[in-house]
């Protein structure tokens, strides 16, 4: 191995903001490419800066770690005036925290929800109750969405639990698993195949189908888990 | 109040009721999912009279067979050329025409094309989520896929006799093998070398191909750099590239987001022909500008906007050369 590590894919202009045309009707802003609290931070004060002065013709914005996607109508708009009102934006939007909102979810730690619970335990050293007291303790913010509706990466699982994927993924994983993911906490919302340690089941549902708030985070809101048994879960599950 | 009713007598996969879709929602993992090919939806509906995006069957390559039950109902059918027969008679693949209870109505594929849309004088009943009946593919959720004995039940069901006839299939609706694509927005993963592969090679839709996406055959696309970008959002018409050099076009259900890069993106106009290709077809990409992608959306606008008033307003169009 190597003591000097060579990064190949700088590319030559590595300023950032970097403004990305994608086809005729959108254009990415990256802002970096590391996945980083304080760049995360900004990319939350920019689509809240777009929600506050929305631009002629925008149609949605998309949020992820480095890079917010900025979808416009190509009949009203064109990809260097969205440039250039971002820019304006960049400039007055200043250093304003995004402050988000805490929202709680319930979790049961018992079997059959954490099939992973004892594995994670072993390969952490830590014991089952560790464990879990280390997840509650843990303080997650609401990254980004994807891969399927209502999957909200969470940032912020603690250091100690965080553990490469699985060797072979498994298939259906229930909706509602509480999954550890490396430096990510996920909460699934179908029933999915998942190659990510699941520690629990939240009876909270993300996605409510009928609701004015379909989804029960916005991107920058902050996560607190509360620790339920199994009789808790039973009921608020069957209250939905 | 009248109602006319089918139950669906033989199906394949990937066929579901779809309506404008939901926009806005990508944020959240939701794509805007819709018909796949969205002229000839639109066709159908507006070729009946309905509002543009009301919602109607999406039938995939494999075709439908449907029994009239009850009542009776213009119909429309448009997109691809398919085989439409009523109790044995055929219709033309884009046309109008009514049909009533004790009748079967069969949708064969035909000489092209891989999606086809059936709408409805009157208002088909379905299921909605966040506020679209569209079938979002990989959940089911929305109005979902149909499946075999399945009974649609259309409300407010009317015979308009002086819609029917022959829909005319404008040139953009027709299967489109040459694909204007803007490069990136990770062209800076892939080497010169590689980008000219793409804008000179021929590649070819494999049999991968749903309602997320279609993968391509053909020369390997490796990306040259580290895969090590975070997760960006995806677009429908992204071009995205494995750690294996095989590409995929991302459609109407793709993951919102995602960690390998995009070499390319098909330009919005471009890709209702694109999705009427079939598995082993070929394809070609060239480069246009942004600008120039701009251009050709708001020309494409205008004529679409003309094509589609033009059908909105027409009747008795069996009188009239298509």
């Amino acid at each position: 191995m190597s003591s000097v590590k060579i990064d190949p894919v700088i590319p030559p202009d590595s300023a950032f903001p970097r403004y990305r045309p994608v086809a005729d009707h959108a254009l990415l802003v990256e802002l970096g490419e590391a996945i980083d609290p304080a760049l995360y931070e900004r990319i939350w004060q920019l689509d809240a800066a777009l929600a506050a002065h929305p631009i002629e013709g925008v149609t949605e914005t998309v949020p992820a770690y480095a890079s917010l996607l900025i979808d416009f109508d190509p009949v009203v708009t064109d990809h260097q005036r969205i440039k250039q009102a971002v820019e304006r934006l960049l400039r007055e939007s200043g250093d304003k925290r995004a402050a988000g909102t805490l929202r709680e979810m319930l979790v049961c730690y018992e079997s059959p929800f954490a099939p992973d619970l004892d594995a994670v335990a072993s390969a952490t050293g830590l014991d089952p109750e560790a464990v879990i007291a280390t997840h509650l303790a843990g303080s997650y913010r609401v990254v980004m969405y994807g891969f399927v509706p209502g999957f909200a990466y969470l940032a912020g699982t603690p250091e100690v639990l965080r553990l490469p994927r699985k060797p072979t993924p498994q298939r259906g994983i229930p909706a509602g698993s509480v999954l550890i993911a490396g430096p990510q906490c996920l909460v699934t919302t179908l029933t999915m195949p998942t190659g990510w340690w699941i520690i629990g089941r939240s009876p909270t549902a993300i996605l409510a189908e009928d609701s004015d708030q379909p989804f029960l985070f916005d991107v920058g809101d902050s996560v607190r888990f509360k620790r339920i048994n199994r009789r808790d879960f039973d009921i608020a599950a069957r209250r939905g | 109040m009248a109602s006319a009713s089918f139950v669906v007598t033989a199906v394949g996969p990937h066929c579901s009721l779809q309506d404008h879709g939901r926009k806005g929602l990508m944020r959240f993992g939701v794509p805007q999912s819709g018909p796949m090919d969205r002229t000839a939806f639109a066709a159908a509906n507006l070729a009946l009279g309905n509002p543009a995006d009301a919602p109607g069957l999406e039938i995939s390559r494999t075709g439908i067979s449907l029994d009239c039950t009850a009542g009776s109902i213009t119909v429309a059918v448009a997109g691809g050329g398919f085989q439409v027969e009523i109790d044995g008679i055929t219709h033309g693949s884009w046309s109008v025409t009514t049909i009533s209870a004790g009748a079967k109505l069969v949708i064969k594929p035909g000489f092209w094309g891989n999606w086809c849309y059936l709408a409805f004088a009157g208002q088909l009943q379905a299921t909605s989520w966040l506020g679209s009946v569209s079938t979002h593919g990989p959940s089911g959720l929305g109005g979902g896929r149909l499946v075999l004995e399945q009974q649609l039940t259309i409300d407010h069901a009317e015979i308009r006799a002086q819609r029917v006839g022959d829909i005319p299939c404008p040139v953009f609706a027709r299967p489109r093998h040459n694909l204007r694509v803007v490069l990136g927005p990770q062209e800076h993963f892939f080497s010169a070398a590689t980008i000219a592969t793409l804008l000179s090679q021929l590649f070819a839709l494999s049999d991968a191909y749903d309602r997320m996406g279609v993968r391509l055959t053909g020369p390997s696309l490796r990306p040259d750099a580290k895969l090590d970008m975070p997760s960006q959002a995806i677009v429908r018409g992204s071009v995205q590239v494995s750690g294996d050099g095989a590409s995929t076009v991302l459609l109407a259900d793709h993951q919102t987001t995602g960690g390998y890069p995009k070499i390319a993106t098909i330009i919005s106009g471009d890709l209702d022909g694109f999705v009427q290709l079939r598995s082993r077809q070929q394809v070609t990409f060239d480069e246009i500008s942004p600008e120039a992608a701009i251009d050709i959306a708001r020309t494409r606008h205008q004529a679409q906007q003309q094509y589609f008033a033009a059908l909105h307003k027409a009747v008795g169009r069996a009188r009239d050369p298509a």
